[in-house]
């Protein structure tokens, strides 16, 4: 099945019910992605999907094909690697490439609350979030890009 | 190289693993692949208690690996303090979810499609506690005359405080990879005590393997629940790699992982104090029960610290404590962060409030007349030296979170107010560390110097903060110091990366290692002595300071070598419509002696409190007959960002001078207050709340006496709270 | 993950029509949309079927748009859609509410309206604003198209009156006069199953329903009585006490759902009052 991974045209061959996260992990040999949970609760699984977080454990396979997947390894998101580790945004680190990937949803200067419900869906259990938000407000005053996502009204 | 003059210690330094955990690079145990491995099943009881009757495998068992009992070629035992708890059931039962068989396959479809069926001998299992008649263990702590006391004191508060259990929920699982080499064993795993899996490991296989080589991979969390834990699933894993000849990988989904690993004791406290009316604390009787579960484990540690911490930082010339840990047919608890000091510090602390209640007295003033003070001794009869900042730390903590005008703040806003005063003492009790001996070692390489040590890395920052020690003792710059992934095969035995030892003392080794390097290279550099001389490792063991003296039988003495203190201020809103605690503000002041990386310390003070809200107002481990209910991240809730409030941390500096540049144990202190600074606060609005998790079933409940909501005053507060 | 996926079928088809004439001719097939409830149940090991049907690519599900005064919501707009879309922040703010609150961003780009009700959890936060909008379930199969009452939809706990061959193909919403009101009290901020919701309109005819306090969602004709003939909300409370049958279950009580859907019965009374 053909799809577009991390910015390359890709065609994968397995089973269309078989959960993205393992496609990414196991046929793609993506490790970067995390199981936390299976259920979509810890967010660990993070990936982004034509721009949109989404967790990747409850993702089916085939609802991919044709569509643009970006995972840790291929996500556009230096600024904000760069200041998980200047702010020490990871501890265990197991959470973090989900958090990064969901926070790439957030546009420049975001307030505390903003920052809490982007992440609302990612679970940490060494921070207590508060070095997480000191990383993602560094990272969003530093590069000013626009989301990833783009509003959209009916 | 010898006047390289920049200090790492005591600056926030780029940690050693932040890329690979940034980039997603960094590789866990799930991310190992071996050619030919299969994958490893546990097969588990579904009673929790009585024997099995018969085991049918209704399954074509080509591909198959199969492990029973008979199978262990040493001792059927995951060793641990006693021997009591088997690596796999022979015929009987003791918890719900105890490891019965051991499958493996190549394909994860046919491994998870196997049906096993279990038929059982069922036995009435016990499940409180106080019905047991086997107890783990009991320990009395004296000092005074408490009943004298009881009978003359003014004033006699009486209370009792309950704790639940709770789950470490690390977000990694737990997981294991075993390979077998050259007639031994290697295994690989989320593992925070490598050489406790390798004792186990000897133990469970004999002669069977020639060696047995453990590995730490990059851990994804672990609080105490990849402590002892670990032994039992990789001796799962090393029998299927024994058996099938290949490697093994066992990783336990997130259900597997809750119902089936270990927890927070759950504990219940009585305390019977006796005050002066003017707010001295004359006597305390305090009695600690603990739920150790179906097997022993480290159920005798954790009564230990629950017990000699049970009084809590306060003064008291007249003390009985006595605990005592018992077990029930449920999945045996084990250590998590704190490791019983959490609980019996919630009962004293919450305890306090009441007797200031009783006295009228505000519950700051309350612990300012009873705090201890450098001279003053402890319950066990250690006498404290300046490195005690009991009273700072709360004075520090009152100023900066404006506690006084936010107190006086009428209680109609539904906004509460509470403190907490606590200390944990640092590294294992009394003789522990001599009993360890721990020992740390370092290499000169051509890039400069190489750290061995058992200890883990789990998030908290092992091995940044030893790369600044040893950098720092050794006069060299911190990025030529790397530290060498703990392989026991490699690295000496630091002794367990628990009781908040890491940096204190095994800190403390390394410090004097890289002294005693310093002094045998001279002047060059670590990398030009080793392209001058080549290889020069130095290595050096653990040394109790010599005025330590611990009585094991009578529990009386200096139980640690130094505490870490700290004081919480919680702020809440409580809601009137649905009885949900929404923590506002959380204020540390910690002393940490000093705080080798300042953001790791403040890390630890964030992470740890955040886990203490969870386990405070949200963490509820359903039981029913005797397993966890409610084991899906879904119903088994920890705190999201919308959960946690923001967390004002001040780090005091006391310095220990035994410790590496005066610092002490950090690890487990900022679990010990948040809990009841937030059941203070949410008891401030009126409600008698003397439990945790505090779940707004629970204030209802508590609450009821209050006449409920439909007065006409509660009627006006409805509004006022909004949505 | 403790499903064999091997075993599960999953037909893809290209169009609604293509879609209805599979689950005509080649059912039973399971619908497939975000799978934030069936994926679940796949990691699980509970999965009741092995035949899924795709509907995920399916645009002209996604719409929202206007029928004159009623607003049509296709059965694959996400929880995003509905807190991105003007016209559902217009006419049903209740059920943006209900969206932000549904779970984490990541649930809300993936969970469909279609889903939620055709999952028909008790505790499923969407059911109450229906259920109070007086909504109507457009159902189609290859020959017929029905309009459902949202009231008649459920029969019974997770059960539906839709055809085995039929798909919810959109929800429609009259205008709702009054005010609206929504609230939902979970296990903890974000993230959560609720324990109880509430969707709620101020209105001469007032209306209240309520999710997780039954095994169907509940429309309190009783209580929306009491305080339309002026009884007072005391009575009404009273009266909503009767018409829920909550449970102990691992997330809560009994006791603590009967007061709390009183309470909150309360909160909307006092906060929409003029």
């Amino acid at each position: 099945m053909q799809f577009t991974l991390n910015g390359r045209a890709v065609d994968v061959d397995a089973h269309p019910m078989r959960r993205l996260l393992d496609v990414l992990r196991e046929d793609c040999a993506l490790t970067g992605t995390k199981e936390g949970c299976g259920e979509g609760e810890c967010g660990a699984c993070t990936v982004l999907v034509d721009g949109q977080g989404v967790v990747s454990c409850l993702v089916p396979f085939a609802q991919v094909e044709g569509r643009d997947v970006r995972t840790i390894e291929g996500a556009d998101a230096q600024a904000l690697q760069r200041a998980f580790m200047d702010h020490v945004g990871a501890q265990c680190g197991i959470c973090t490439p989900g958090m990064i990937m969901a926070a790439m949803s957030l546009g420049p200067d975001p307030t505390r609350r903003q920052m809490q419900e982007a992440l609302a869906g990612n679970l940490c259990r060494c921070t207590g979030y508060e070095a997480i938000f000191r990383a993602i407000s560094a990272a969003k005053r530093a590069s000013r890009k626009t989301p990833l996502s783009v509003e959209v009204t009916t | 190289m010898a006047n390289f003059t920049e200090r790492a210690v005591g600056r926030s330094v780029a940690r050693k693993d932040g890329i690979g955990k940034a980039t997603g690079k960094a590789v866990y145990a799930d991310d190992l692949v071996f050619p030919g491995m299969l994958h490893g099943r546990t097969i588990r009881s579904t009673i929790p208690r009585g024997r099995v009757r018969a085991i049918r495998r209704n399954f074509d068992p080509e591909g198959f690996t199969v492990v029973d009992f008979r199978d262990i070629p040493g001792k059927n035992v995951i060793a641990l303090i006693d021997e009591d708890q088997p690596c796999l059931v022979e015929r009987e039962v003791r918890h719900v979810a105890e490891p019965i068989l051991l499958l493996a396959h190549a394909d994860r479809e046919r491994l998870l499609g196997a049906d096993v069926a279990l038929e059982y001998e069922r036995d009435v299992p016990v499940l409180e506690p106080a019905a047991s008649t086997v107890v783990f263990k009991q320990i009395h702590i004296e000092k005074g005359d408490v009943d004298a006391n009881l009978a003359s004191a003014d004033v006699v508060i009486e209370g009792t405080y309950r704790t639940g259990a709770q789950e470490h929920v690390y977000i990694e699982p737990n997981g294991v990879v075993a390979v077998q080499e050259e007639g031994g064993l290697a295994v690989y795993g989320s593992i925070q005590c490598p050489f406790y899996v390798h004792k186990a490991l000897v133990a469970l296989l004999g002669d069977a393997v020639t060696h047995v080589r453990v590995v730490q991979t990059e851990t994804g969390g672990g609080f105490g629940g990849k402590e002892e834990f670990p032994s039992v699933i990789a001796a799962h894993a090393a029998l299927l790699a024994l058996k099938s000849g290949r490697p093994v990988k066992i990783i336990y989904d997130r259900a597997e992982d809750m119902v089936a690993t270990t927890k927070r004791h759950p504990s219940v406290v009585r305390h019977r104090t006796g005050v002066s009316r003017d707010g001295r604390i004359v006597t305390m009787d305090i009695d600690v029960l603990m739920d150790g579960g179906a097997y022993v484990t480290l159920s005798p540690v954790v009564l230990s610290r629950g017990a000699i911490h049970a009084a809590g930082p306060y003064r008291c010339d007249h003390t009985r404590i006595v605990g005592r840990v018992a077990m029930t047919n449920t999945p045996p608890n084990g250590a998590f962060r704190g490791f019983g000091a959490p609980q019996t510090q919630f009962a004293m602390e919450v305890h306090m409030d009441r007797v200031a209640e009783a006295l009228g007295l505000d519950p700051v003033q309350l612990r300012e007349i009873n705090a201890l003070r450098p001279g003053d001794t402890t319950a066990t009869g250690q006498t404290l030296g300046s490195d005690c900042s009991a009273l700072e730390t709360l004075q520090r903590a009152v100023a900066k979170s404006g506690y006084a005008e936010k107190r006086a703040r009428a209680r109609d806003a539904q906004h509460g107010v509470g403190v907490s005063l606590f200390y944990h003492g640092s590294g294992f009790t009394g003789s522990g560390e001599l009993r360890l001996a721990s020992r740390a070692a370092i290499e000169v390489t051509e890039r400069g110097v190489r750290v061995l040590t058992s200890s883990t890395e789990i998030g908290q920052g092992t091995r940044t903060m030893h790369a600044q020690i040893v950098a720092d003792a050794l006069g060299v710059p911190y990025e030529s110091v790397e530290v060498a992934q703990p392989d026991t095969s490699r690295v000496p035995d630091s002794g367990p990366t628990v009781a908040s030892r890491t940096c204190m003392v095994v800190g403390g080794i390394l410090q004097r290692a890289a002294t005693e390097m310093r002094r045998r290279i001279g002047d060059a550099s670590p990398a030009e002595y080793f392209r001058a001389h080549g290889a020069l490792r130095v290595e050096a063991e653990y040394e109790q300071p010599d005025w330590i003296r611990w009585d094991d039988e009578t529990y009386r003495g200096d139980a640690y070598a130094t505490f870490g203190w700290g004081c919480n201020v919680a702020e809440v809103e409580l809601d009137p419509v649905t009885f949900e605690v929404r923590p506002v503000r959380l204020t540390a002041v910690v002393d940490v002696g000093k705080a080798i990386h300042p953001a790791l310390a403040i890390g630890q003070i964030e992470g740890g409190s955040a886990q203490a809200v969870g386990y405070a107002l949200l963490e509820h481990v359903v039981m029913r007959d005797g397993a966890m209910a409610n084991g899906q991240l879904t119903n088994y809730v920890i705190p999201t960002t919308l959960d946690t409030p923001p967390i004002d941390v001040e780090l005091l500096e006391n310095p220990y001078p035994g410790g590496p540049f005066g610092a002490k144990g950090l690890g487990e202190l900022p679990m010990d207050g948040p809990a009841p600074a937030i059941v203070n606060a949410i008891r401030s609005l009126g409600i008698d709340v003397r439990e945790v998790p505090a779940l707004p079933e629970v204030l209802l409940r508590d609450s009821l006496g209050r006449r409920g909501l439909h007065s006409a005053r509660d009627r006006e507060s409805i509004t006022a709270a909004g949505r | 993950m403790r499903s064999a996926v091997s075993t599960l079928e999953l037909r893809r088809p290209r169009s609604v029509r293509e879609a209805l004439t599979m689950l005509r001719d080649d059912g039973p097939l399971v619908p497939l949309a975000g799978a934030t409830d069936l994926y679940v149940a796949l990691n699980f090991g509970t999965l009741t079927g092995t035949r899924f049907i795709d509907l995920w690519p399916l645009e002209p599900l996604r719409r929202i748009e206007m029928h004159g005064e009623v607003l049509s919501l296709g059965a694959l707009v996400t929880y995003t859609g509905l807190t991105r879309s003007r016209l559902v922040k217009q006419r049903l703010p209740m059920l943006v509410d209900a969206a932000r609150l549904v779970g984490g961003i990541q649930i809300q780009n993936r969970g469909t309206i279609g889903g939620n009700i055709a999952n028909g959890s008790p505790a499923g936060d969407t059911l109450p604003v229906f259920a109070a909008a007086e909504a109507t379930v457009v159902a189609r199969s290859a020959s017929t198209e029905r309009r459902i009452p949202f009231v008649d939809f459920y029969s019974g706990y997770r059960t539906s009156v839709l055809q085995p061959d039929e798909l919810i193909v959109a929800v429609e919403v009259p205008a709702v006069s009054g005010q609206q009101w929504f609230r939902k009290v979970g296990t903890r901020a974000a993230q959560a199953i609720s324990k109880v919701v509430i969707a709620a309109v101020r209105a001469d005819s007032p209306r209240v329903a309520l999710g997780s306090v039954g095994p169907v969602v509940v429309r309190a004709r009783k209580a929306e009585q009491a305080l339309a003939t002026g009884q007072g909300i005391d009575a009404a409370v009273t009266a909503l006490e009767a018409e829920i049958q909550p449970i102990d279950d691992v997330r809560s009580t009994a006791e603590y759902r009967r007061v709390v859907a009183g309470n909150l019965l309360r909160q909307f009374w006092m906060q929409t009052a003029e």
